[in-house]
Parts: C-alpha cells; structure tokens; sequence
C-alpha cells in the first residue's frame, strides 16, 4: 500500500444517491434539474399527472408546484397511489404533494388549491414555473392560454391524455430547441477520417506497417487495424487512379485484400486486428460527409445571421459551419475506439487524434473568439463547451418547437405543413394517427359539455352513456379525419376510407368505454415517457419526442407523429 | 349494467366498490376488442380479486410491479427478493426511504403498499427463488418478474415450463417478464410450452464480450482494462485472504488507486472512481422513468390475463415481446418472439442442439466457450457424454477425477456427432448438443 497515492474522498452522499442517474446525464445534467420548477395542473382523476412528478420527484428536480382544486374522494384511493384514507375530504393538491415530498427530502414541494380559471388569471401567476404539464380534460380556452404563455416565455409545455388503455401526450417546445449532448450509439457513430487523413495519421500507418511482411509474428498480430486499412488503402490507390473503393462491389473486393494479408500459420488459425480491420471495412471507408440536419442547421437564420444575445449555441455552429464551408468536413471528434494493440502503439494512435482534434477545436474557438468581438458579445464562450460541440458536432439535432392543436368548440383542426405528411401515414397498417385524431374528437365533446348547466366542471365522453357518446365522439372524429385527408389533399380510395373510419370507429369505443377513467397501469406507463421526456428537456441531453406520442394498450404499441 | 353490478356486489357483502369506481367501468363494460364471449361485471371483479400473484424482485421494477397490480384490483401478492437496501436505490426505488437502509427490500415494500392501499394483502419472502418448491409456485395464477439477474429469470423460466402437465391446464403460468438498462428496455409475456420462452429469446440478451486476460495483464489500452487488472489480478496476488466486498469503500479505494497507477504506467486516461464502481459491480445505469415504463406495460398485460378486458400480448400466434427504446425520442418495437425447436428448456423431448465444434480445442476451452456463448451462457457446468462423465463440478472427490480431462482435446473424449449433456447448478434442466466436428 505504501507506494499508493494517498486515500482519496470517496463519492458525496449525493453522488452515492443518484449514483445509476449520474451515469447517463452526468453532473451537468443533475444540476439542470435542479434548477428546475416544474409546475402540473391537474384535473380528471388526476392520476398521470402525478405519475409523472413521483418520477421526477425521485431523479430530484428542485421544486414542484401542484395546481388541483379537486377535494380527495373515494374514488381517488383505488387510482391514486399517494393518497390515503386519511386524506378524504381534504384537498388532492395538498396531500399529493405532501406524498410526493416524502419521496426525496431535497426536492421542494408547494400546491394551489385555486380554481385554474380565477388562478390562472392572476399576473405573474405562471412566471416562476420552468415547465408546466397539463392532464386533460381542461378547457380549451385554458390551454391555449397556457399555449400562449408558454410561446412567449420560452418554456416547455406539455399536455396529456390518459384515458383507459389509452393515452396521448403532445410538448410544445420552444422555437428553436438544439441539443449538442445527444448521447450517440457510440459503436455506430465512430468517425475515423480513413478516406480523409491528415498527414499525422498517415505518417503513424507509414511507421507501424514498416516491413510490414518480415513482421515477427508477435508484431504483426498487434498493428492497429486502422494502420492496416491505411496501408491496404494506400496500395489500393496505387492500383485505382488514386481513387479509394468507391462503391459496394469494390468495398467487398478491398475488403477480400485485407483479409487475405492475414497470416494464417498462428495459434488461432488467424490474427484478431485483421478480423477487427475486416470488420470495419464497410462503415468506415465513408466519406466524413455531415447528415443533411446538421447541414441544415448551418443554413438556419439564427446560425446565419449571429446576434450580440443569440444563444451560445448559435455562435458555435455558426462557426464550425465556416469550418465545414472551408474544408468539407466537420471537426475530428477525437475519440478512437479499442482495438488490439500493443498499449504504447495505441495510445500513441489516440493521441494522433486527440491532437487533430485539438487543432481543429483551436480553429473553431478562433473564429468563436471572432465572431464575439464583432457582434459585441459581452461574456466569452466556455471553452469545455466549444469542445463538447467540436465533439458531437456530427450528431447536434435542432427540434424546431411550435404549438400542438388546441380543440375549440366549433372550429376545424388545422394541420398546416404537416397535412400532406399525416395523411399519408393515416392509411399505413398499424397506423397510430386514427388513435391521436379519436384524442382530438374527445378533446372536441369536452370542449361542448359541462357536466352541469352552470359552466363548472367538463363532461368527458362515456360517463353515464357510452353508447349515444360513442356515437357523438365517432361523427367527430369523422370529421377531422375527412378534413385533414382533404387538406393535405390526399388520395385515399373508398376501401381505404372505410378501413380508417371503422379503426377510428374502435379507438373511440374503447375511449369512450372508459368514460374519462384512468388505470393505474396506462398512467404509469405514460407517467413514465412523460417524465422522460421532461427530463431529456430540461437537461438538454438525448433526443425528445418532436412533438407527439400515442400509447395504445390494448395491443402494447406507440408511435411519434409530428403535428 | 353499473347498478345491476353494485346490486349484487352489495348482495356477496362488498361495500367498499366505490373506492373502484375507476377500474369497475372498464370491468363493467364491454369494449369494441373484447371477446364476444366475455361477461363483464361480477365474474371479472371476482375473478381479480381471487388471482394470487407472484412478483419476483422488489428493486426499481417490483416496486412499481407491486403498487400497479396493487391498484389494479390485485388482492392477494406475494413477493420474493433477497435484497437489502442500499442507498443507491433511493433514486428509483420509491417504497423505501433513508431509513430503510439495510432492511429487506420485499419486507418494506410489502409493508408500504398495504398500508398505502386498503384491503391488498402482500406477502413478503425474503430470499432465494431457488429455496421454493413446485408446490410453492403452483399456487399462483400468473408470475411477474422484474429482474436484473439473467441467471434468476432461466431458473424461473425452466421450473415454470418443468411444471406444466398437458392434463392439468392449471399447471400452466403465465410468466410475465421485464428488463431495464438506461433509457431501454422490455416486457415479454411467456405461456409456457405454448409460447416462446426465455431459454428460446437468450441470444436477445446476450453477454458483453469480455476482455481477454492477456490484454489485460500485458496490453492494457482502456482504463476499464487497468480496473480488470487490479480487480482481478493484482487483488489475488497483494490480497489473496482478504474476500472482496464490492460495497466496502476501503476495497473499492484500493482497486481504483491501484488502477489509477497502472494507468499512470502506460499512459493511459481516465481511471475514475465512479468508472472503478461502474466496472467492479458491473453497474447498469437505472432511472424511475424506464422503471414505470416497463413496470407498467408487464403489469397492464397481467391485468388483461386476468380480467379478459382487451387482448393481451402472449396469445399463440400473436405478439409476445414489446421492446422500448427512450433515448431518441420515443421508440417501441411489438413483435412475436418465435419459439425455438430446438430449446433445451421449452422443445418437446428436449432434443440435443446440433452445435459445430472444432476437435481440437481442449475441454476447459470448450467449457470457457459455452459460458460466453449467447445462447448457452453456462456459468459453472458439469458435462457427461452418452459414454462417459467428462467434468463434474461436484462433488469433490468426482471432480478430481474428472479434472484432467479439462486440458484433454474433445476428439480425445468424444465421438464425431456425439451427443453430451449439461448442467449447471443455476438451471432445473439438463442442456444437450450434439457435437459435430468441423
């Protein structure tokens, strides 16, 4: 023990806690959530709502707020799992949020009993909150003035639906959502530059297969495969006007040259780096060429035109795009993957790409440090934050938030750019797009019924009488459908149209059967996509649903629609 | 329909419906995809109530499985694990507080969700799957089973098929399965014998490929690889008599510290003490979202067995597998998991598997090689021939004599085309192949 290093500080206590949370979002991540005040305005039984804060509650968000003028009832009990016999009677926002605070003590909780109407209407009523989840039924003139507000303050709102074995939840993000730390599959997304290396790399492939047939066989066997492939490409070249394999056919024939420059008088019948150099063939001679979103990123007018307060993000890609214009290819990520070889030889390959990367990353950083001084920026960029874009910069997404449909009484749902696309997909077998319209035609009967003449609470469909409502809820939903075929005018023939109107016709039945009842299984399974979601939001890391997902339990299924 | 139903529900005695005003509408009523066939009402509610249920694990998924079934009409759970609590657990495991540290995870959770929920009876066993019998498991209408062990939900799987008897279609339990890793995961439901099992979709789940030990003591690249190193070689030769405890700090220290200089030797970076962690305890990242996610979808299939209120996943001949992915956006994947002929656990007359070897190989390397393989993954196997006892793991005296025939070759032990079988302690079956030389 005595040539140790000394002992070091083991892991906080908070580290210990959200240890297996840590791991996927990192310190970065955490504190995102911890800045964050999530506010749920509750109604119906009001179960997924709170399904949704238990599992942001536990990850530990820094404030939650429950709006819910409901009183704890009987019914509550068989649904709701934090609330108790003793709570009967009092107010549901009160005693959820007393349960959910239980769940970890360094999250704050807070409730409002106000009715949403008279609440809402208060100045400044919505200002503190960082994200706001809505459960339908609501009225339609709630939603779109939280629609409203969330357009202009920039925050994510989102609405759900959870109604028997079906749900539906719909996030309106902000205009501009761009998300650098998208976590890609690392093992598909290796970008190795074999088809464009700079002349360091090639210098490492020139030094390692020197001799590369009078090798011992200790030493041949423990050439890193990317050296291989470099010289196999180099000799291929010779042979093809200087051209690396082009296409299909001549991939598989290079591919056959590399595997036959391994030696097979070993041990094992074979040499594992020429397996690995083999293997790699096919993804790795690409050319570095970025997605067509990333390029589209490059072209969007906040990257084009960059601005004394545009968002650090748009400075960077505004650079790494001059980047890309003048050298047709993106930033070296740097990283490389295992591979067998020797460690001095390995390392010493990492670090001909880390220092590529470095490079390449000092260069952006200049044009960054440029682009500052002219547009008058005040506070300089991180530097580890230009590094984590140069990084990623090949899998930066930009999700291009705008408002989901809000049901008015009367009106005809609009489905703008996105009518042509959602009818296409309408008449696709297991389709979930009639799923999502019988959600509308629901959303439709609510905003036409009270429960009472008085203007108080929504009536939801199948309460007391599924069959009329069915009936009703199905002529609707009809309706939207016919108006949505004919605005993105599409060609739906006669057998096409009937498939469509008898799904539709089940969806809502099956709606309707439930009469406005969750189960506790469907609002946990939406509790739990829901809250993933918030949390890919508000960490600003992986890839959230753009902008609607359907759940259907009857046969265990969803689908991602843009609306 | 809802007044005939509080009628009669009142007649057998039961007052206490109103707190099931809910989930009674979906047993009371018909739906545009329920069997023609179906009675709803008393006959569903009844016949939920008297389902014994069996959830297997009370870690991220048995706390959820366990407070879903208990709102879904479940009255009578049992509950198996032979964890405690630890303080990582907290950040998903939402029945347990910080008090809880150290008690038994079934006990507590058991204990929360009765008090929570009035009327629901949870019965808690804490220990092994493997200390109950066929008569324990026969019991139960169906098992849910929230795992992280791929060991614990073979041995489940294979007693389950082991029980089924054709002439008693009681015998049959339907297994209902889930897993997590990060924002991935999935829910299968198994009928036994009818339906493909866990032993058919193994190479679904396989093993990561682990790092050959001449990397490690030689060649290490990785910091991962200089963790491996300390955590399985330099801890045998500096502290052979002391037994690693994975959760003691001062052993976790002392591997990351001895890592960190090994890394420093061949420069390598990135030697962590959360990455030490991660690699020794072979951690898998856990979220509350995928948890409910899963949770949820295996307990809204036991819910549909039960009660018949819409089809569920696992009819023969229908989908029995939902594979979610959460990372980039939302994705699901509901397919039918085809059995497998040739399944050593659920084929009839569980017939040998053709399987290719080379002769060559000795039958330590044979015995190394089923371990990793995807669909085998035999850990500690013992192996006779239709001849012959190759290799027994126990008992002592049984395995010294069959020890030297570990560095023997295959063609030395057995006949081209020759059909072996195998067992291991962790599986209820024997594994048979048949070997055929290449």
């Amino acid at each position: 023990m005595s040539d140790l290093p000394p002992p070091v500080q083991g892991p906080t206590a908070k580290e210990k806690k959200y240890d297996r949370q840590l791991r996927l979002w990192g310190a970065t991540g955490q504190i995102a959530l911890e800045d964050s005040h999530i506010l749920l305005i509750n109604s119906g039984p009001g179960v997924v709502g709170l399904e949704t804060l238990k599992n942001l509650v536990l990850p530990g968000i820094g404030n939650f707020t429950i709006q819910d003028s409901a009183v704890v009832s009987e019914a509550d009990l068989g649904v709701n799992f934090f609330l108790e016999e003793e709570h009967l009677g009092g107010y549901r926002a009160e005693h959820t949020c007393n349960s959910l605070k239980e769940l970890n003590p360094d999250v704050q909780g807070h409730f409002v009993t106000e009715p949403v109407e008279s609440w809402l209407t208060q100045p400044d009523a919505l200002k503190q909150y960082t994200l706001i989840l809505v459960t339908a039924p609501i009225r339609p003139e709630l939603l779109t003035s939280l629609s409203t507000h969330a357009s202009a303050a920039l925050i994510p709102l989102f609405y759900i639906h959870c109604v028997g074995f079906y749900s539906h939840f719909s996030i309106h993000l902000p205009p501009a959502f761009p998300i650098v730390d998208t976590h890609p599959d690392l093992e598909t997304t290796t970008d190795l530059r074999l088809l464009k290396p700079w002349p360091e790399l090639l210098d490492f492939a020139t030094e390692k297969t020197q001799g590369l047939d009078t090798l011992s066989a200790e030493d041949h066997g423990h050439v890193p495969y990317i050296a291989l492939l470099l010289y196999h490409l180099e000799e291929w070249k010779k042979e093809h006007d200087g051209q690396a394999p082009q296409n299909y056919k001549e991939k598989t024939a290079f591919r056959e040259t590399v595997s036959k420059a391994a030696r097979t008088n070993s041990a094992e019948g074979g040499e594992e780096n020429f397996d690995e150099a083999v293997a790699a063939v096919l993804k790795s001679l690409n050319p570095p060429e970025p997605s067509g979103s990333v390029k589209d990123i490059f072209k969007a007018p906040e990257c084009v035109l960059v601005k004394k307060d545009s968002p650090s993000f748009w400075v960077i890609a505004h650079a790494i795009g001059l980047f890309y214009t003048k050298y047709g290819v993106l930033p070296v990520p740097g990283s490389v993957p295992d591979m067998k070889a020797r460690s001095a030889d390995y390392i010493q390959l990492q670090n001909v790409y880390k220092s590529k990367a470095r490079k390449d990353m000092a260069e952006v950083l200049e044009s960054i440090r440029f682009l500052e001084r002219t547009a008058d920026r005040s506070t300089q960029i991180e530097e580890k934050h230009v590094e984590a874009f140069c990084k990623n910069a090949a899998h930066i997404k930009l999700v291009r938030g705008r408002p989901f449909h809000v049901v008015q009484a009367g009106e005809t749902i609009s489905w703008g750019d996105r009518a042509k696309s959602i009818a296409q997909t309408l008449t696709f077998p297991d389709s979930l797009v009639p799923l999502y319209i019988a959600f509308l035609a629901w959303d439709q009967f609510v905003a036409t019924h009270d429960k009472d003449a008085l203007g108080g609470a929504p009536k939801v469909p199948g309460e007391t009488d599924p069959d009329t409502d069915s009936e009703k809820v199905t002529g609707i939903a009809s309706k939207i459908m016919d108006d949505l075929v004919k605005e993105g005018s599409a060609s739906v023939d006669e057998d096409e149209d009937a498939t469509v109107k008898a799904q539709l016709q089940d969806f809502v039945q099956e709606l309707v059967r439930a009469g406005g009842a969750e189960l506790h299984n469907i609002a946990a399974l939406t509790g739990g996509l829901a809250s993933q979601e918030v949390i890919k939001v508000i960490t600003e890391q992986y890839v959230p649903v753009d902008n609607t997902c359907v759940f259907d339990g009857v046969r265990s299924r969803t689908m991602v629609i843009r609306v | 329909m809802t007044d005939t139903l509080s009628a009669s529900l009142s007649e057998s005695g039961d007052t206490q419906r109103t707190r099931w005003k809910y989930l009674d509408t979906i047993l009371n009523r018909p739906g545009p995809f329920t069997d023609e066939e179906w009675l709803p009402g008393v006959m569903a509610i009844e016949g939920l109530s008297r389902s014994k249920i069996l959830v297997i694990g009370a870690g991220g998924l048995g706390c959820e499985i366990l407070k879903n079934l208990a709102l879904s009409g479940f009255k009578d759970i049992h509950v198996i694990d032979m964890d405690t609590i630890d303080v990582s657990n907290l950040n998903r495991q939402f029945l347990f507080r910080h008090a809880d540290v150290g008690s038994y995870k079934a006990d507590v959770a058991a204990k929360f969700v009765e008090k929570r929920v009035k009327g629901v009876k949870i019965t808690p066993y804490c220990g092994k799957l493997q200390d109950k019998d066929e008569e324990y498991y026969m019991q139960f209408a169906m098992i849910v089973c929230g795992l992280d062990s791929i060991e614990a939900r073979r041995w489940i799987n294979a007693t389950l098929v082991g029980m089924v008897d054709e002439d008693n279609p009681d015998s049959m339990k339907p297994l209902i399965d889930g897993g997590t890793e990060g924002f991935k995961g999935q829910a299968r439901v198994i009928f036994p014998t009818m339906t493909s099992c866990i032993e058919c979709q193994l190479d679904m789940h396989a093993p990561r490929a682990a790092v050959p030990l001449c990397t490690l003591a030689t060649i290490p690249r990785q910091p991962q690889h200089c963790i491996e190193w300390a955590h399985i070689i330099a801890w045998e030769e500096e502290r052979k008599d002391i037994t690693l405890d994975n959760d003691d700090p001062e052993h976790i220290t002392w591997l990351y510290q001895k890592a960190l200089k090994r890394a420093q030797e061949f420069n390598i970076p990135g030697v962590t003490y959360s990455m030490t962690q991660g690699v020794v305890k072979n951690i898998i990242p856990a979220i509350a979202s995928t948890n409910a996610i899963v949770a949820a979808s295996c307990c809204n299939e036991a819910f549909k067995i039960a009660t018949n209120t819409n089809p569920f996943l696992g009819f023969p001949g229908t989908n029995n597998y939902m594979m979610y992915t959460g990372d980039e956006s939302v994705y699901t994947y509901t397919f039918e998991h085809e059995r497998k002929p040739d399944c050593p656990v659920c084929s009839e007359g569980n017939l040998a598997r053709p399987l290719q070897v080379d002769p060559k190989v000795t039958l330590q390397e044979f015995l190394d090689d089923l371990a990793e393989r995807p669909e085998a993954q035999l850990k500690k196997p013992s192996i006779r021939s239709e001849a012959k006892s190759l290799y027994y793991q126990t008992p002592v005296g049984l395995e010294e004599q069959t020890r030297p025939n570990l560095s023997k070759k295959l063609s030395e032990l057995v006949e081209d085309g020759e059909e072996v079988a195998i067992t291991d302690p962790a599986f209820p079956t024997q594994f048979k192949y048949k070997l055929i030389f290449k």
